[in-house]
């Protein structure tokens, strides 16, 4: 097999390097929280933990907004844009090639940072899951105004356990995705690009249009 | 360059809101902590000015220098100034024993066909009973309702603390100094001018003295409430304390020509939740009249509660603190005898454990409440009621439930016991129990079958002569002994799902108590095979020597 030249990139910006660490904090806080409201863990005790996952998650909620306001404006939301090309040679790079040594059928570039998974997986993350978490986060905390807001048909148990099954699918998430930072080029290289935003790439590989952000 | 302007400018926006939520929640958190609670001003309000503005001394009253020999006789000088206030009086359930709002057919009450799991009821043994009657004689089923000088002024509004009635003299005291066998203690004849010149609002004695020993003894029936609410202090009573706000009863139990708002039965003790702000003649029975229906201090989640939860629930954390209260009666071990005598047996709170006469006691102290939904009604039967005994019986029950706005989650005492039931038809059964020998009384004669007959014949019911001792319960409301705020009980008393309080609480979510077993297990079982998915696949990984390559 032969070596090919990497090239440094510089592929995240300061503001998607903080929007990822904030982001996984408060997604942390509001786990470890939420599983004690649950009645999972006891570490803070029931009424700390209610204090810290509202104000954790009403913050989360504000600075969401604003993530969203963020993509549409830069129209970095072309990179969640679905697509199934090349998606079967990613599941089997992932499935099979990985082990062989190979090369990543989709390297990260600037204009294209999300191979098709990646799409496909932040996108039901970010436009269903995290918003029905936070749409049903966004009722529980409200519960004492649902006469007020019209809803007191719905069930308190109903939003609860809704709430509970989008945390549970955001904690494998969080597995899954802690375990994929290490299939860069090191163990390390994807999470210190996250910190750093400077990424190692082959440098010859080719980039397909549809890779590229519009200009 | 169009893009990165874009972002800059989407940065600073960005950080600038997050700075403001930041900014508004810790401005909301220090506020929380400087701002006095909005019910406690109201409170305060509600209750500084509590000075009486008495106009009269009654010691100055030549009507009441004359010489007494009888309770009617001052009742009667009573009556001459205060024209109206037996006949206003004689409506009220202080003397009618009846729910004033039910029809007077149905019997509701103590003084009717209601039934209780204790002395179970008046009828055949009114002597007795009807010494905490505020009224004179009601000695049996002839007693004169109407007659305004029976009425017994005394008990409430006399002020030297020497007037006592005689325990079995249906209301009257002595006429010379008597020994009461039961508990030792001798009655004098009362000093009746003396008495009658000393009469002022009731104070916590006045009530007390009949309220605090239900059921025939100190803390026997409530739990409560009990004779350590006379000179309690701040930590058993807050309102109460003598070295806090030292409130009598009618601080809160206020009243409208002699009517003392507080509990009936099928009637809720106050229809509406108004506080004092809303409308400054309202009773101030409810906590809510002086707190108001948001107490805590603003932006606190306890507010949040109100609406679903009683005040009581969370800050009476348990009853009974100083004296112990009877939990348990079973009657159906009465009538064991020592060498041929009735006996009795002290047990750990040195109250009776056993007594020939009544059967078997569990006394408890420091007892935590049951909690139910309650809207302020309490369904009682009554012994025209047919039970179904292959059941524990509920012999009186809080009505209410999670869908009803008036229903709140409160606390309740309950006292179980066993006492007799008719076998054919169906009903609990009304003991003879106070009486001579030979007239049938249980407490003369030992003889179930006489007693019941006896008993049930005085109260015109039917008696199939087959009986046989059934499991009941019966609730009392508890909203004495109110803690202090510090003692007031943390969230997860309620919100955990190890030992809930409202373990036994249905029909609605409550969270840290409830939880879906099948998501939760699906969400475990996601997450562990999630986790050993990337084991494996790290595995196989390291096994195939494909390890991410050095960095230079």
């Amino acid at each position: 097999m032969t070596e090919k030249k990497k090239i440094n990139i510089y592929i995240y910006s300061r503001y998607e390097r903080f929007w990822h660490w904030f982001q996984a904090a408060t997604i942390f806080t509001l786990l470890i929280t939420g599983f004690e409201v649950n009645g999972a863990i006891s570490l803070f005790g029931f009424k700390k933990a209610v204090s810290i996952h509202n104000f954790t998650g009403i913050t989360w909620l504000t600075a969401f907004a604003f993530f969203v306001f963020w993509v549409f404006t830069t129209g970095e939301w072309k990179q969640y844009i679905p697509t199934t090309k090349k998606m079967f040679e990613v599941i089997k790079y992932y499935a099979y090639g990985i082990f062989r040594g190979q090369s990543h059928p989709v390297p990260k570039r600037k204009e294209a940072k999300h191979n098709p998974l990646q799409r496909l997986t932040y996108l039901s993350l970010a436009a269903i899951l995290l918003p029905v978490q936070m749409l049903t986060g966004f009722l529980y905390w409200g519960y004492n105004s649902w006469e007020e807001w019209g809803i007191s048909w719905l069930g308190l148990g109903f939003v609860a356990v809704l709430h509970t099954m989008c945390a549970f699918a955001i904690l494998s998430f969080i597995i899954v995705h802690l375990y994929m930072t290490t299939t860069g080029h090191t163990l390390t290289s994807h999470t210190k690009a996250m910190i750093t935003g400077w990424e190692e790439v082959e440098e010859d590989e080719m980039i397909e249009d549809w890779e590229k952000k519009a200009a | 360059m169009k893009l990165f302007k874009y972002r800059f400018f989407a940065c600073k926006v960005f950080v600038f809101i997050v700075f403001l939520s930041f900014l508004h929640v810790s401005a909301a958190f220090t506020t929380v902590l400087d701002e006095t609670a909005p019910g406690l001003t109201m409170a305060r309000q509600a209750t500084h000015s509590a000075k009486l503005w008495i106009t009269s001394d009654h010691s100055k009253h030549e009507i009441l220098q004359q010489e007494f020999t009888s309770g009617p006789e001052v009742t009667k000088a009573c009556l001459y100034c205060h024209s109206e206030a037996a006949s206003q009086f004689h409506k009220t359930i202080h003397w009618t024993w009846l729910d004033p709002n039910v029809d007077k057919k149905e019997m509701i009450g103590k003084g009717g066909y209601s039934v209780n799991n204790f002395c179970i009821n008046l009828i055949s043994n009114e002597p007795r009973c009807t010494s905490c009657h505020a009224g004179y004689g009601w000695k049996d089923q002839t007693f004169d309702f109407t007659d305004q000088s029976k009425v017994d002024c005394l008990v409430c509004h006399e002020q030297t603390g020497t007037y006592k009635k005689f325990p079995t003299g249906a209301g009257n005291p002595v006429t010379e100094p008597t020994v009461f066998k039961e508990n030792g203690k001798e009655y004098l004849p009362p000093e009746w001018n003396k008495v009658a010149q000393s009469v002022g609002r009731p104070t916590r004695k006045n009530c007390g003295t009949c309220h605090f020993s239900g059921g025939g003894g100190d803390g026997v029936k409530h739990g409560d409430m009990d004779s350590s609410l006379m000179k309690p202090n701040k930590a058993l009573d807050v309102h109460m304390g003598e070295d806090g706000q030292n409130f009598d009863c009618v601080r809160c139990h206020t009243t409208v020509l002699h009517n003392i708002a507080g509990r009936t039965y099928s009637t809720p003790a106050a229809t509406s939740r108004k506080s004092l702000i809303e409308d400054d003649l309202t009773s101030k029975i409810t906590c809510e009249s002086c707190h108001s229906s948001s107490p805590h201090k603003s932006h606190s989640k306890m507010n949040d509660h109100t609406d679903k939860v009683a005040c009581q629930s969370c800050h009476i954390p348990e009853y009974a603190r100083v004296n112990p209260t009877k939990m348990w009666w079973d009657w159906s071990t009465a009538g064991r005898k020592k060498d041929g005598k009735p006996y009795e047996e002290k047990g750990e709170h040195g109250k009776a454990e056993y007594s020939s006469k009544k059967g078997s006691f569990v006394w408890e102290k420091n007892v935590k409440p049951e909690y139910f939904w309650y809207n302020g009604s309490i369904y009682s039967l009554t012994a025209r009621d047919t039970i179904d005994p292959s059941k524990i019986v509920q012999v009186n029950r809080p009505l209410g439930s999670p869908d009803d706005v008036n229903s709140r989650i409160s606390p309740f005492k309950v006292h179980k016991g066993k006492q007799p039931y008719d076998k054919e038809n169906k009903t609990l059964l009304i003991p003879h129990l106070f009486g001579k020998k030979e007239s049938g009384a249980y407490w003369a004669d030992f003889d179930w079958k006489k007693s019941l007959a006896s008993g049930m014949e005085k109260a015109a019911l039917p008696f199939s002569g087959e009986f046989d001792f059934v499991e009941t319960t019966y609730v009392f409301p508890t909203t004495h002994m109110v803690a202090p705020r510090e003692n007031a009980l943390s969230c997860n008393e309620c919100h955990t799902n190890n030992n809930s309080r409202l373990a036994n609480l249905g029909g609605f979510y409550m969270p840290g108590r409830d939880k879906s077993n099948l998501v939760n297990t699906g969400g475990w079982t996601l997450a562990a095979l999630s986790f050993i998915g990337v084991i494996l696949h790290g595995f196989i990984r390291i096994f195939t020597k494909s390890k991410p390559k050095k960095e230079k």
